[in-house]
């Protein structure tokens, strides 16, 4: 059974949202690194880049395969994690803290709304990880 | 798990890169027992095997292993196999999971009449085991009492007595690092695994193999060689002996010799971040001029590396390229074939 934190937003695409003092920090959740296994690269946009929700906004690669990552939330990108681009690994040891992936300045803060609950997120990868 | 030619394969234990970096260092075991497992037997197996495979057994002496090439009639690869020649006229041909019984159906249908052979698959009755890496030796010599580590030649295979039944031990594998195959009485094989664990030998699943197989440039058949290609392109020249006698795919492989190979298979490491996959385009000045065939990152060397076929003159070491990466241009070099030679 997940326990994802109660402090943030979900997607079903396992990206996670946060709210902190007007910005958006975004990564991806703990069920999501443990799927794609051992994280090597990561292409996110740079500061000054528009995102918009649940649109592509980068990739990362595995050793074993590359996947897409969505906006949970749109806005303009101001700052990359830069330990995340150097380190990748780093996501597969702390995702939902020192493994966030980038800080967005959000268009409208109430697209969190829309977004899956602690909850329901939990649900949701109980479910998958069952079938898996 | 996941499905492989119809066995539930382990893609991982403890992680990829864990894995892999354990057999580099000190030794990893995978369970290959959905590899295909022939005993060859009888006064004409030599020459049924002759007529199968690229490499000449007749060269090999008993107790010795060999890999080898099975081809059809136009050189096309129907399967890459490693052969061991056991004692008293008796063959082991171990071949790809996804292959085993189109090749057993292709061995069997070149048996002549009044040829004196028998074809046993015992791969359902017996397991097999790879153990590999730097330390594999000791590791197994601790592990395993009355394993012959200590006296097995390079390259050679042994029989022994292993928790009470006849075993099969052979230096191979397909990691690039030093290392035993075992093959046991399948009842005898989940035993020699705890064995193995208990030594804190690192247990490896499908995805360390690949990453293990792909730094060493060992092509895996389904992806860098197939019925299309043949194993002079595929740089398996090694296992192809031209010079003697016959075997299905001689006279199509000779021909490929006389007008030279079309297309090479090379090593191309990545100069910058991004990771190359089977079937991304490869570019030259913009033009695609060849195709990935395996593409993966390499722990060992911290970058994306593959294995793509490109035109002769494009398949010298240093050769700048470029890789079609979903759209994006990750450049690339051609390097000295394998990616990682153990010291």
């Amino acid at each position: 059974m997940a326990d994802s934190p109660k402090d943030r937003r979900y997607t079903k695409e396992h990206e996670w949202v946060r709210l902190d003092r007007g910005e958006a920090i975004i990564g991806i959740t703990d069920f999501a690194q443990d799927q794609l296994g051992d994280l090597v690269y990561f292409d996110l946009p740079e500061p000054g880049a528009q995102v918009r929700q649940h649109a592509k906004l980068g990739e990362v690669e595995s050793v074993k395969a590359v996947s897409e990552i969505y906006a949970p939330i749109s806005g303009e990108v101001i700052e990359v994690n830069q330990q995340v681009t150097d380190s990748p690994e780093v996501v597969n040891k702390d995702p939902f803290g020192e493994g966030w992936l980038l800080k967005v300045k959000p268009a409208d803060a109430s697209e969190m709304d829309s977004l899956l609950s602690p909850e329901d997120y939990d649900a949701l990868v109980t479910i998958a990880g069952e079938q898996h | 798990m996941v499905p492989f030619a119809g066995w539930e394969m382990p893609l991982q234990f403890s992680g990829i890169i864990d894995e892999h970096n354990a057999v580099r260092q000190l030794a990893g075991v995978f369970d290959v027992s959905h590899m295909g497992r022939l005993l060859l037997t009888g006064r004409d197996a030599p020459a049924l095997l002759r007529r199968a495979l690229t490499y000449n057994i007749c060269k090999m002496g008993e107790w010795q292993a060999h890999y080898a090439v099975m081809c059809q009639e136009d050189g096309g690869i129907i399967d890459d196999v490693f052969l061991y020649r056991l004692d008293g006229g008796r063959f082991l041909l171990v071949d790809n999971a996804s292959n085993a019984d189109v090749d057993r159906e292709h061995i069997a249908g070149l048996i002549e009449p009044g040829m004196d052979v028998v074809i046993e698959d015992v791969q359902l009755r017996t397991g097999m085991v790879a153990i590999q890496g730097r330390q594999a030796t000791p590791l197994l010599a601790e592990t395993v009492t009355g394993a012959p580590v200590e006296e097995m030649p390079r390259h050679g295979c042994m029989e022994f007595d292993l928790l009470g039944s006849k075993a099969f031990i052979a230096q191979s594998g397909y990691t690039g690092e030093e290392g035993y195959e075992i093959v046991m009485d399948a009842t005898r094989a989940h035993a020699l695994w705890e064995g193995l664990l208990a030594a804190r030998v690192k247990p490896c699943g499908l995805g360390a193999r690949d990453t293990l197989r792909l730094e060493a440039a060992l092509p895996l058949y389904g992806n860098d060689i197939d019925r299309t290609t043949n194993p002079l392109e595929a740089g398996l020249a090694w296992a192809v002996d031209l010079d003697e006698e016959s075997f299905v795919g001689r006279e199509a492989l000779l021909r490929v010799r006389e007008e030279s190979v079309r297309r090479r298979l090379v090593c191309l490491k990545a100069l910058d971040k991004g990771v190359m996959r089977p079937h991304c385009s490869v570019l030259r000045d913009g033009e695609a001029v060849g195709t990935v065939t395996s593409g993966s990152f390499s722990p060992t060397l911290g970058v994306s590396i593959g294995l793509a076929y490109v035109p002769p003159p494009l398949a010298v070491v240093g050769t700048p390229l470029a890789v079609d990466v979903r759209g994006r241009s990750l450049a690339v070099e051609v390097v000295k074939r394998p990616f990682y030679k153990r010291s």
